[in-house]
C-alpha cells in the first residue's frame, strides 16, 4: 500500500469490503434482449443484452453520449425500442407501459419537482398519481422524508431547497409507490462531494430497507465502485459487464505511470529492454497538453519491476507512480480512451450552470 | 378511473398553485379593471348612452362590459394553460409523463384547470358590473358561470394547443400579438360589428371569442337583441371547445 496513491488506494479497499458483504442478489427483475434504438440513422443504443437481479445495485458507466440515458428512457417506457425486447418486473416495456411505470421510480438528470409546492405536497401528488391508498400516503411520506433527512423541511416550498436537497427529495419521491426498481440517471451530477457521498449512503440504505433494485448511470469512476455490477457502455455497445473487482482484476496487475522528458525515446527503450511491447500505452490524450509525456504500463508486479525499469532507462524520468488498477484504467484498456475528456467536463459545467440558474429562477 | 384521477390531480395542483400566487390573481385582473374604468369611462363619455346596437341603443360602458369579461377569460385561460411550457422547462411535466396515466389525461387536466382558473377570474370581474351600469339578477349569474366556463374551455384548449408547439416561453409574446390581440379586437368585444368592413366581419365569424362575447352579452344586456341566438352561440362554443380539445390533446400526445 505504501507506494500507492492514497486516494485511489482507499477507494479500492472500500470496494473490496463492499464486495464481501454484498447482500444476496435475487432472480432477474430487468431483462434486456438485443435492444437497439436508432435516431434518424444514428444508433444510440446498439444491440445490447443484459439482466439485472433483484436487490442489485447495477451501474451503467460510460461517457456522455454513450447511450446511457437512451437505455434508461427505453426501460422507463419513454422511448420505444427500434428493435429488441426488454422486460421489467416481468412486464414488456413496449406493450405494458402502465404496469412497467407502476413498478419503477425514476430520478432524472434534471430536477422534475414542482418548486411552487412544498416537499410534502410533491410527495402527495406523486402518491396520488401512482395510486397509493389515501390512508397510507402520510405514513409513507414521513418514512421517505425521514430517510433522506428532510423531515424538518417538509412544509417548505421546494423553491427554497438547495440542489442536493432537491435531489434527495426526488429520490424520496421515487420511493413513495414502493417500486421494484429505482432508476437514478446521473444521481450525483453537479453536486458537491459531501452531498454526493450522502446520496450514496441513501442508495445503500434503501436497498437494505426496501429490498429494491437500483439501476444507475454515471460517468464518475469513483462512484461506479459502489455498484454490485457495472456495465461499461461506449458508442451504444456494452464493452464489459462484471463486478468492479473482476473488471479491475482483468486489467492485469498494477499500473505504472511514468512521466518522461522524452516520452518517445522512453517508450522505445522500454520496448527494447523489457518484453513489454503489448502493454506500453502512451496516455490517451497524447497529442498535446500536460498528459503528453505520460506513459502507462500494465504489469503483473509493478513494485518489483519498477526499480529494474528505472535502473535501465537512460532518458530522464520526471516522476513515477505505482497503483492498483481503477475503473478508469479498465475503461482505458477496453476503449483506448479516457472516460472524462475535456468536452465532458465542459458539458458538466454547463449543466451545473443551467441547474443553478433554474434553482434560482423564481420568476414564473 | 385512472384518467379521471389524473385529471383531478392536475386540476388540484394548478389550482393550489394559482391561489397561492396572490400577485398573479391581482395582476391578471389589472388590465380588465383598467379597461372598465379608463376606457369605459373615457370612450363612454364621448359615445354616451346611445350606442346603436341591433335596432336599440345602449350605454357604451354597458355594451363593453361583457366584452371585457370575454377578454378576462381569453387572457387568463390561455395564460393558465400555456403553463405547460413552464412545466416542461422546469421539469415537472416529465414527472407527469412517466406516471402510469395516459398522456391525453394530462392535456385534458390542463384544459379543465385553466378553464376553472379563467372562469374564476371572470367571476371576480362580475363584481364590477354595477360600475358598468349592468344589473345582475341571481338567474343571470347562474347562467353566466357555466357560460364563462364553456368559453374558457375553448380558450384553454387553444392554450394547450399553442403550448404543445411552443418550446420556450420566449415565443409567447408572439402568440400574444398575433393570436390573442386580434382575437380580442375582432370578436366585437369593444365595438359593434354591425358596420364593420366585410373582411373583419368574415374574420369575426371564425373567432371563437365572437360567440363567447355574444353569449355573455345576450345574458347581460336584456334590452337589445344580440347578434346570434343564444343557443347558436352556445352550440358553436361547445363545437369549437370539443374541436380545440381534440386537436390540443392529439398534438400534446404526439409531441411527447
Amino acid at each position: 500500500m505504501s507506494t500507492q496513491e492514497t486516494a485511489l488506494g482507499d477507494n479500492t479497499s472500500d470496494a473490496a469490503v463492499a464486495d464481501k458483504d454484498k447482500p444476496h442478489i435475487g432472480a432477474p427483475v430487468i431483462e434486456v434482449d438485443h435492444l437497439t434504438r436508432n435516431f434518424n440513422g444514428f444508433t444510440a443504443v446498439d444491440n445490447i443484452s443484459f439482466s439485472v437481479g433483484r436487490k442489485e445495485i447495477f451501474g451503467f458507466l460510460g461517457p456522455n453520449g454513450a447511450g446511457k440515458t437512451t437505455t434508461i428512457n427505453m426501460l422507463c417506457t419513454l422511448l420505444k425500442p427500434t428493435s429488441g425486447r426488454a422486460t421489467l418486473n416481468g412486464f414488456d416495456v413496449a406493450t405494458q407501459q402502465d404496469a412497467v411505470r407502476q413498478s419503477i421510480g425514476i430520478v432524472f438528470q434534471d430536477p422534475t419537482l414542482d418548486d411552487q409546492l412544498t416537499a410534502r405536497e410533491n410527495l402527495e401528488f406523486h402518491a396520488m398519481l401512482y395510486n397509493v391508498p389515501p390512508g397510507e400516503r402520510e405514513a409513507r411520506a414521513n418514512r421517505v422524508l425521514g430517510m433522506v433527512g428532510l423531515t424538518e423541511r417538509a412544509r417548505d416550498l421546494v423553491a427554497t431547497f438547495s440542489g442536493g436537497m432537491k435531489r434527495r427529495l426526488e429520490i424520496a419521491r421515487g420511493l413513495m409507490h414502493y417500486p421494484h426498481v429505482l432508476f437514478l440517471d446521473e444521481p450525483t451530477l453537479g453536486l458537491d462531494p459531501q452531498t454526493r457521498s450522502a446520496i450514496w449512503q441513501h442508495v445503500h440504505e434503501l436497498r437494505a430497507e426496501y429490498e429494491i433494485t437500483v439501476f444507475l448511470t454515471t460517468h464518475y469512476m469513483e462512484e461506479a465502485e459502489n455498484c454490485d455490477r457495472i456495465a461499461i457502455i461506449d458508442n451504444g455497445e456494452i464493452v464489459a459487464l462484471d463486478t468492479p473487482g473482476t473488471l479491475k482484476h482483468g486489467v492485469g496487475g498494477d499500473i505504472i505511470t511514468l512521466r518522461s522528458a522524452d516520452a518517445a525515446t522512453t517508450v522505445k527503450e522500454l520496448k527494447d529492454k523489457f518484453d513489454l511491447a503489448g502493454i506500453v500505452k502512451p496516455a490517451a490524450a497524447d497529442t498535446s497538453g500536460p498528459a503528453g509525456d505520460r506513459i502507462y504500463l500494465e504489469v503483473p508486479n509493478g513494485r518489483t519491476l519498477l526499480p529494474q525499469i528505472l535502473k535501465s532507462l537512460t532518458t530522464e524520468i520526471l516522476s513515477v507512480a505505482v497503483r492498483e488498477p481503477t475503473l478508469d484504467d479498465v475503461f482505458l484498456s477496453l476503449t483506448g480512451k479516457q472516460i472524462r475528456d475535456e468536452s465532458v467536463d465542459k458539458m458538466d459545467a454547463l449543466k451545473t450552470r443551467i441547474r443553478r440558474r433554474r434553482s434560482m429562477g423564481g420568476h414564473r | 378511473m385512472k384518467p379521471l384521477r389524473a385529471i383531478y390531480i392536475i386540476w388540484l395542483r394548478d389550482l393550489k398553485r394559482h391561489f397561492r400566487d396572490r400577485a398573479r390573481i391581482v395582476g391578471s385582473l389589472a388590465s380588465p379593471i383598467i379597461f372598465v374604468f379608463i376606457l369605459g369611462q373615457g370612450l363612454g363619455s364621448t359615445i354616451g348612452n346611445n350606442l346603436p346596437v341591433g335596432g336599440g341603443a345602449v350605454d357604451y360602458k354597458t355594451f363593453m362590459f361583457p366584452g371585457i369579461l370575454g377578454m378576462t377569460v381569453l387572457f387568463a385561460g390561455v395564460f393558465a394553460s400555456v403553463s405547460i411550457v413552464w412545466d416542461r422547462e422546469f421539469g415537472f411535466l416529465k414527472e407527469m409523463l412517466v406516471a402510469p396515466v395516459p398522456s391525453w389525461s394530462i392535456a385534458v387536466g390542463k384544459i379543465i384547470s385553466g378553464a376553472t382558473i379563467a372562469s374564476f377570474q371572470g367571476c371576480i370581474m362580475l363584481l364590477l358590473a354595477p360600475f358598468a351600469g349592468v344589473s345582475l339578477s341571481p338567474l343571470m349569474i347562474a347562467e353566466l358561470i357555466p357560460t364563462l366556463f364553456l368559453v374558457a374551455c375553448s380558450m384553454t384548449g387553444l392554450g394547450v394547443l399553442v403550448a404543445s408547439r411552443l418550446k420556450s416561453m420566449q415565443g409567447f409574446q408572439m402568440i400574444m400579438n398575433f393570436i390573442m390581440m386580434p382575437m380580442f379586437f375582432i370578436s366585437g368585444a369593444m365595438f359593434p360589428l354591425a358596420n364593420a368592413p366585410a373582411w373583419m366581419d368574415t374574420l369575426s365569424k371564425i373567432d371563437p371569442l365572437t360567440y363567447g362575447v355574444d353569449a355573455l352579452r345576450d345574458i347581460m344586456l336584456t334590452d337589445v337583441p344580440s347578434r346570434y341566438a343564444f343557443t347558436t352561440d352556445i352550440g358553436v362554443i361547445i363545437l369549437l371547445s370539443v374541436a380545440m380539445l381534440a386537436i390540443a390533446v392529439s398534438t400534446f400526445s404526439r409531441q411527447t
